[in-house]
């Protein structure tokens, strides 16, 4: 009976019921968008929004394409989240690791293709640890609020990198983004983008874009978890994101903590950032005035998943599911910002997953706790004695 | 003697946990009423609902016989029940008589009319003997003439019934001496009080009646002319409890401590919060530093601790000089901590039991090796811990910290600290908020330290558990030692008169 009980009343049980009943409001909440924008179309919308990312395996290939660097983002976010900092600067973290990646692809593309990937990723992740590092740096010494340092990064990412793409040479003007990279350079696909493909009508098979990004990402997020959870090092970043006070009074550096924190979660951004760009999909910065929309994704993603970083993996996979699924609605005659609105609508309720924790653990805990605090009572016999000693205090 | 308030069958739950259960009480006019319990005991949860502040979920309030509904302050003050709360509802920038005034104000066409509400309240502080300023700011009188001021903003509001929520905590001995003759002579002119407190002398001292209440349950309502202060902590507690900590003569040996000329830089305003202080602690002898709230205690156990590094002065640990490093490294050095504020500093309470117990030195081999935790070391050690210091926990080293009650908490802090075998103890008023169980519990393991060949600085705003437990007295007043005094020759008034500064003796054998 006790074990029944346990995961639904277990911390990470109530966490991820809170999850799914978050997602399953939101989309609830986007059908009726749907019905209001085209009621003859709601129901079949609907199912392609529900079913679109499973109809075929192209389609699932393009969920884990797109999945990639939001699980990445997200883990930014959660890991930083998880040691007590808000990082919304992963757009900018993003960006400058996937420019350099991009520049280093390209400037040493005469070396052999693996070494130059390899190259490549390390570069984007050292450029978005650089971009996470300087909040932390005026966290830590200035005490600079670390959301008012990552704006300000995310806007000096983006015009920075626009700069440099063209006076580094890494710039094509004809489409007005960054040069497509060699394919040796590519991150090996492992035949995965063969294995989620779909028949055309030809006869060949469409392959998806999804390659060996996927793997990697989710190897880190596991990597994440292990640290947080199991490692000293993980022990005092999360008691620093608990209460920096406690942390401070045991003897930890907090300073160096944030730090840390911060540069490695900009170091996760960063290889986000690296591994589109190498995904062989074409993906390239375009020199436009927009920051990166995968860092703000990495937000919902990481507080869907309340910052854990499995979760991160599950969350990120629904938040893509969802972008492939409103892709294929497009077939439905729905306005593209219509589609773009109901995501949105979706990612938004999914947010109320923390308020749901809350509400789940009054319902299931306090419903518990009150039945323990009876058994206890009753069990110890406590009230009946102090009866009677109120009764000799009484007559004293 | 009529009777003004009854409150009859009172129930109220939160999630979890039954506040009050069916409690009954009743209220005469021009007595003082106690209620006593221990911290969580529904006291003020009771009074919260008397307030307005709380609806209950079954239960009545007359008041003169008739059926009222309270719900919210405005309700209350209309009936005439005032509350001072424990900490002061004033506010900081406004004089005393804006802060009286304050929600009330006289007006002329739209515009303050202060000269009518000023004669009111002279009027007003004269009548009931309340010394007051009305044109000082808040922020510059002490604390007992804030309370002062409280009592003044129920008297202004005509209010028949006052409630007073432990008044007594941030008071010194004169003051609560001041606060006592006050209390008697309100009710000499018809109000009736209600004293919520878990002070069973103040109760002896002044009460006429007195309700205990235990988790939640109402115990009795006894006279307490009829009933001794054992018989009364019985009933709160459910069982006997030693008052006086048994402790055998302390036999200082080698100084473990040693403070230098030290000072600390308040961060709020530019004056020396601890000004030029030394002194020293042997091993085997618990030395307190008694004084009043915010004379320095903090900051100077941030700068012994190392939180907050001192800006001058050297600390010397064992004889090793510790004034500069870090917090890890005097933790290293044999510096144990029970921190002032458990939840701010003490305790992570995200994390469970077990893993607060290793806050401290899960950085050693024991609990980690290559960088990885040792959980089955770490749970083991919870186990044994759990067990050594009785620590009441539902689910072992598992049970989640938040989930703990005060008491417990707190035990959580003490068995982590003490066994780690430190060589000095500081010790930041261990036992508030606990209730008297506890609170003989921790005082035992304190003892024991000394005992066991450890210095203990305890830091204390409670005089009871300054004259107890220390062998020695450092009295500290703006951030200054001002006596050092033996227990056992300096009365509970001498001590008051040092702590508010109205006298200074310093002993060459600091």
């Amino acid at each position: 009976m006790k074990k029944e009980r346990h995961f639904l009343s277990s911390l990470s049980g109530m966490n991820a019921l809170s999850s799914v009943m978050a997602i399953l409001i939101g989309l609830f909440a986007g059908f009726i968008i749907l019905l209001a924008s085209n009621p003859a179309q709601a129901f079949n919308g609907f199912f392609i929004v529900l079913t679109g990312g499973f109809s075929d395996l192209f389609n699932l290939g393009q969920v884990l394409y797109y999945a990639t660097p939001i699980i990445m983002t997200g883990l930014s976010v959660g890991f930083a989240g998880k040691t007590g900092l808000f990082n919304i600067g992963a757009s900018g973290q993003f960006t400058f690791g996937m420019y350099a990646a991009i520049l280093v692809a390209i400037k040493m593309s005469g070396l052999p293709g693996p070494l130059v990937c390899l190259l490549a990723l390390l570069a984007g992740i050292i450029a978005g640890a650089l971009w996470g590092l300087v909040p932390g740096l005026l966290k830590a010494l200035c005490n600079v609020h670390e959301v008012i340092a990552c704006i300000m990064m995310n806007y000096i990412g983006m015009y920075l990198v626009n700069y440099l793409i063209v006076t580094t040479d890494v710039y094509d003007n004809t489409r007005n983004m960054t040069m497509r990279l060699s394919q040796d350079a590519n991150l090996p696909t492992l035949g995965l983008d063969n294995l989620f493909s779909a028949a055309t009508a030809g006869g060949a098979a469409r392959p998806s874009s999804v390659g060996s990004g996927i793997l990697i990402a989710i190897f880190v997020c596991v990597l994440i978890y292990i640290v947080l959870e199991k490692t000293k090092f993980g022990y005092e970043l999360k008691s620093c994101g608990y209460n920096h006070e406690a942390a401070h009074y045991a003897g930890i550096n907090e300073k160096k903590g944030i730090m840390l924190s911060m540069t490695i979660a900009g170091g996760l951004a960063g290889l986000g950032g690296a591994m589109l760009a190498l995904a062989g999909a074409g993906r390239g910065i375009k020199v436009v005035d927009v920051l990166a929309g995968e860092g703000f994704m990495g937000i919902p993603v990481a507080l869907l998943a309340l910052n854990n970083p499995i979760g991160i993996i599950f969350s990120g996979f629904l938040i893509a599911y969802l972008t492939q699924s409103g892709f294929l609605l497009q077939r439905l005659a729905f306005a593209p910002e219509i589609i773009e609105i109901i995501i949105a609508i979706i990612i938004y309720f999914s947010a109320l997953a923390l308020l749901l924790k809350g509400a789940i653990e009054y319902f299931i805990k306090g419903k518990k706790k009150d039945a323990r605090i009876k058994a206890e009572d009753l069990g110890t016999g406590d009230f009946k004695t102090g009866n009677n000693d109120s009764e000799g205090g009484d007559s004293g | 003697m009529e009777t003004v308030i009854e409150m009859k069958g009172i129930t109220k739950a939160f999630p979890g946990i039954i506040a009050n259960d069916d409690i009954s009480m009743d209220l005469r006019r021009g007595e003082i009423h106690a209620l006593l319990g221990e911290n969580g005991a529904g006291k003020s949860t009771l009074m919260s609902i008397l307030f307005g502040l709380y609806q209950p979920d079954s239960g009545v309030i007359n008041k003169n016989g008739e059926i009222v509904s309270i719900n919210g302050p405005n309700d209350a003050t209309r009936l005439g029940i005032g509350m001072v709360h424990q900490h002061f509802k004033l506010v900081q920038n406004f004089t005393v008589l804006e802060n009286i005034v304050l929600g009330m104000e006289t007006t002329k066409r739209g515009f303050l009319h202060m000269e009518e509400a000023r004669a009111r309240v002279v009027e007003l502080s004269e009548q009931y003997g309340l010394a007051i300023d009305p044109d000082a700011y808040i922020s510059d009188i002490t604390v007992g003439m804030q309370q002062r001021v409280e009592i003044l903003k129920m008297l202004y509001r005509e209010n028949e019934i006052l409630i007073f929520d432990e008044p007594t905590a941030v008071l010194t001995p004169q003051e609560i001496d001041d606060l006592m003759d006050i209390m008697k002579g309100l009710t000499s002119e018809g109000k009736s009080i209600l004293f919520i407190t878990h002070k069973l002398a103040e109760i002896k001292r002044v009460a006429d009646r007195c309700t205990v209440l235990r988790k939640g349950c109402l115990i009795g309502t006894v006279d307490v002319a009829s009933a001794n202060v054992e018989q009364l902590s019985e009933m709160m507690v459910g069982r006997k409890i030693n008052f006086i900590v048994e402790k055998s003569e302390a036999e200082p040996k080698e100084v473990v401590l040693e403070v230098k000329d030290l000072s600390v830089h308040s961060k709020t305003h530019g004056k020396a919060a601890v000004n030029n202080v030394s002194f020293k602690v042997r091993s085997g002898e618990v030395v307190c530093i008694a004084g009043i709230d915010g004379n320095g205690q903090s900051e100077l156990v941030y700068a012994l601790t190392g939180i907050r590094p001192p800006d001058e002065g050297t600390i010397l640990l064992a004889g090793k000089d510790i004034s500069r490093v870090s917090v890890r490294t005097r933790s290293n050095e044999g510096m144990a901590h029970i921190p002032e504020d458990r939840h701010r500093h003490g305790l992570i309470l995200d994390y469970d039991l077990a893993y607060n117990l290793v806050l401290q030195t899960y950085h050693t081999p024991r609990f980690q090796k290559n960088g990885f935790l040792r959980f089955n070391e770490i749970y083991e050690y919870a186990d044994e811990l759990i067990e050594k210091f009785d620590i009441r926990s539902g689910q072992g080293g598992r049970t989640p910290t938040r989930s703990m009650s005060g008491g417990n908490q707190q035990k959580v802090i003490v068995a982590r600290e003490i066994d780690r075998k430190p060589k000095l103890l500081v010790a930041v008023q261990p036992t508030r908020g606990l209730d008297v169980g506890a609170i003989e519990y921790i005082h035992k393991q304190l003892i024991h330290e000394r005992e066991t060949g450890a210095g203990v600085l305890l830091v204390s705003l409670e005089l009871d558990e300054v004259m107890n437990l220390s062998d020695r007295i450092l009295v500290i007043y703006e951030g200054q030692i001002v006596a050092d005094v033996d227990p056992r020759e300096v009365t509970l008034q001498e001590l008051g008169l040092y702590m508010s500064g109205s006298s200074v003796k310093n002993n060459s054998k600091v």
